[in-house]
């Protein structure tokens, strides 16, 4: 039991002192992603080369001043792409792709002082250069960990590791130095604005709670990341939750809550483990409970499990969604910090948010503007996804440009490929173009693009896709997440989704682009929540950058990037055609004809354009467009 | 007495009361409650692997909250099913990431090994459930797909037959 901050201090030192006498550690890493790829496997395989030489010994044991090495899972490293990932310390080796059988290699490598095992080392795709050390490869090189700092450098399931790397001093400092007045003050000062999407300055919410009469105040951690393309919460959940708790404990104190819940999505099992696991952890030792560190400050924690409703995400969703309702959106006013949960003042904030809390506290208000721009300061994660070469999780400061993310972090695109396209936001968002790569990237400069930072998810885009395509997809994801509750959401989703849905369909027509526009702004101005607010975003910013391919698609019925198949039409190269027969064989309507070593033809009315013949011809003599 | 407590397992009078105390057990744990009843539901769908109609009226009698009520939560949240639903249920990730990078044909593909014509998702004989879910939140790993709680990345045509393949072999051994 840690009952007083003296307590905490002498264990941190234990335990860094004990952290610090490992002589080597390799750290798996057990996020998501990699535990798809096998990681656990790999793990164990470690182990028992390590303790077939002996030479494991738990960390209980190093406490006892022995020096050894540890073998341990770790949270996500966020280059999941290359996964499962070892790291390996000292020397801060990045191992990729590694196997069960690659254990003995690996951990000979390490014991016997030899150079790192040279085919498990990063090769960049384009240079061919091989790096060793994470921090050299390029996708690590321009990031600035901050928020993700611990992931995949401790074990998440460690409260010890958490306190030896500094944890829970920053709420340790808050309830034994400062008045909650004055915390709200610090968060303030620091301009931390809120990182699930809106960007509101996070201490101005935290004053308004605090400032709200009642004695019952809740604290609610928004973990309902829905965004399609977004997983930044959850490897913070993952890979660090009790950098989450520490957050909202702090906030419990500066607004005056004793009770604080976190939602989370039920599609993510293992952060809702891993939290149930820190929340008990943090309880047993007195982190979190009744009289934290002899102050007299009760602070405890609930996890609830979402159930699958995009629309929870939205703040009075969720709260709805805790009370045991339909997730569906309230009116504001009343704010949450009014009138929240069980019509109790409710702080809600999302997890990459309280997850900042601490960093604010532990460097101060001053260092923490230090970083980031002057009107959205710090450092935002986002996941890279999509046609890039290096895809994962990435931490950058505010204000860095989209070249540098896609081309220096991400390595360019993949194959070779020509870029297109960001859509950043997911389906509160918009595209960005080519004409934006050099914007530097905050919530202020996104807004004015017609976009939003939204929860963070990047997702780059080649020429092959299609941008009208590209809306249709997010239209349709809304349409069918509106809650139902505005008509002008429920229904004009469905609308602005069947318009586009007849542009990709070649069944385009000319009023179309008026109509869309017009419905777009109605959607917009009569809908209660974020959801219906934004829901149009990403068919306005294609209108705007992208026109000529939504009229290509109304007018000409072409689709420049060949990606909707209603709209293809396929013909043979006669000169390129050698008569082979594969393509007639493969056809499944028969609609290709001909003589043996002679051209073929594809006869345009059976065709239906499901492209097999193309991926068939040896010598690429089918054409698309 | 071992006689009576087999009787009582056997008759079918008996059924239908003994079903419902498994969901007593799970109210009694969540408590009665309104913010109980998503948790309530989810236990009770766990248990069944979908909701079904009387369990919905039942609870709602004990919690004292109108059928109405329950039933509207239920049909909220994409996660309740009202139909039965397969013991290997496969959700395909159809999020941005694995969209763009081809969750379409790794579906078809699933859907024709399993054997799942037009609007279906569940196949007759319970086995299996296919369904599409917008982010798994794994998308350095696009195309995703999520069976039971497993995750498999970089999916293909061809990978994921092989893996469905080895759930059926699996379960011819086990039957």
């Amino acid at each position: 039991m840690i009952d007083s901050r003296t307590k905490l201090d002498s264990l941190q030192s234990v335990w860094k002192a004990g952290y610090d006498k490992e002589k080597a550690r390799i750290l798996i890493c057990a996020g998501t992603g990699c535990i798809a790829n096998g990681s656990l496997k790999v793990y164990e395989a470690i182990k028992a080369e390590v303790e077939k030489r002996n030479a494991y010994v738990t960390v209980e044991m190093l406490l006892e001043g022995k020096e050894g090495t540890s073998v341990v899972t770790s949270g996500c490293h966020g280059f999941c792409e290359m996964g499962p990932l070892v790291r390996v310390e000292p020397g801060g080796i990045l191992y990729t792709r590694v196997k069960p059988e690659d254990a003995a290699d690996l951990v000979a490598a390490l014991m016997e002082g030899k150079e790192p095992v040279d085919r498990l080392l990063y090769r960049h795709p384009v240079t061919g250069a091989v790096y060793a050390e994470e921090h050299e490869i390029p996708f690590y090189h321009n990031q600035e960990r901050t928020v993700l700092g611990n992931c995949g450098v401790i074990d998440p399931e460690e409260l010890r590791e958490y306190i030896a790397k500094g944890g829970y001093q920053a709420l340790a400092k808050v309830i034994t130095e400062m008045k909650p007045a004055e915390v709200c003050q610090e968060i303030l000062k620091s301009g931390l604005r809120g990182r699930g999407g809106g960007g509101f300055p996070t201490g101005r919410k935290w004053e308004a709670t605090l400032m709200s009469p009642g004695d019952k105040k809740y604290v609610v951690c928004n973990g309902d990341e829905g965004d399609p393309g977004a997983f930044m919460d959850r490897s913070v959940m993952e890979g660090d939750p009790h950098k989450v708790l520490e957050g909202m404990a702090i906030a419990g104190f500066a607004v005056g809550a004793d009770e604080g819940y976190i939602y989370v999505r039920a599609e993510y099992p293992l952060a809702i483990q891993r939290l149930k696991k820190a929340v008990k952890e943090a309880l047993d030792n007195g982190l979190l409970g009744n009289n934290i560190l002899g102050t007299g400050f009760n602070f405890k924690i609930k996890i609830k499990e979402g159930a699958g409703a995009f629309v929870c995400g939205e703040e009075t969703a969720l709260i709805a969604s805790i009370e045991g309702e339909r997730g569906m959106p309230r009116p504001k006013p009343p704010f949450p910090a009014q009138s929240g949960l069980w019509g109790k003042p409710t702080l809600i904030n999302n997890v990459e948010t309280f997850a900042n809390v601490p960093i604010v506290i532990n460097r101060g208000a001053e260092a923490f503007r230090s970083i980031g721009t002057e009107k959205s300061p710090g450092t935002k994660t986002f996941a890279l996804t999509g046609q890039v070469a290096n895809t994962g999780l990435i931490e950058v400061p505010m204000g860095i440009t989209l070249r540098e993310i896609v081309f220096d972090i991400g390595g360019g695109l993949r194959d070779g490929k020509q870029f297109k396209a960001v859509q950043i936001g997911g389906p509160s968002g918009g595209c960005l173009t080519e004409k934006h790569l050099d914007m530097p990237l905050d919530f202020d400069s996104l807004l004015s693009a017609g976009a939003m930072i939204g929860s963070g998810g990047l997702v780059v885009m080649d020429q092959k896709t299609c941008m009208v395509e590209v809306a249709r997809y997010f239209m349709n994801f809304t349409q069918n997440e509106s809650c139902g509750k505005c008509v002008p959401c429920r229904e004009g989703t469905k609308r602005l989704l069947e318009i586009l849905e007849r542009a990709v369909n070649g069944e385009g027509r000319a009023e179309d682009v008026e109509i869309l526009e017009d419905l777009a702004e109605a959607v917009k101005d009569g809908s209660l929540c974020g959801l219906g607010k934004t829901a149009p975003n990403p068919v306005l910013t294609m209108l705007k950058y992208f026109k000529d391919e939504y009229i290509a698609h109304v007018i000409d019925k072409k689709c420049p990037s060949g990606e909707c198949k209603a709209l293809a039409a396929y013909a043979i190269d006669p000169e390129l055609c050698k008569g082979c027969t594969k393509c007639s064989k493969v056809c499944p309507v028969s609609a290709i004809s001909g003589e043996v070593r002679n051209p073929f033809v594809i006869d345009p009315e059976k065709c239906i354009k499901c492209g097999a013949c193309v991926s068939t011809c040896p010598f690429k003599a089918i054409k698309e467009g | 007495m071992g006689e009576a407590v087999k009787d009582l397992k056997n008759d079918p009078a008996t059924l239908p009361r003994r079903r419902f105390e498994k969901v007593n057990e799970i109210i009694q744990h969540h408590g009665t409650d309104l913010s109980a009843l998503i948790p309530i539901l989810q236990e009770v769908q766990e248990e069944y692997r979908y909701l079904p109609e009387e369990i919905l009226t039942y609870i709602a009698t004990v919690m004292n909250i109108s059928p109405a009520t329950v039933y509207g939560v239920a049909t909220f949240y994409a996660q309740f099913s009202l139909e039965p639903k397969g013991k290997y249920v496969v959700k395909i990730c159809d999020g941005t990431a694995c969209h763009v990078r081809g969750s379409n044909p790794v579906n078809d593909a699933i859907r024709k090994r399993v054997g799942l014509r037009k609007d279906r998702k569940t196949t007759d004989d319970l086995r299996f459930t296919v369904e599409t879910v917008s982010c798994l939140g794994a998308c350095g790993l696009a195309p995703v797909v999520m069976i039971n709680e497993q995750i498999y990345g970089q999916m293909t045509p061809e990978a994921i037959n092989v893996i469905i393949d080895k759930i059926l072999e699996e379960e011819g051994e086990t039957k």
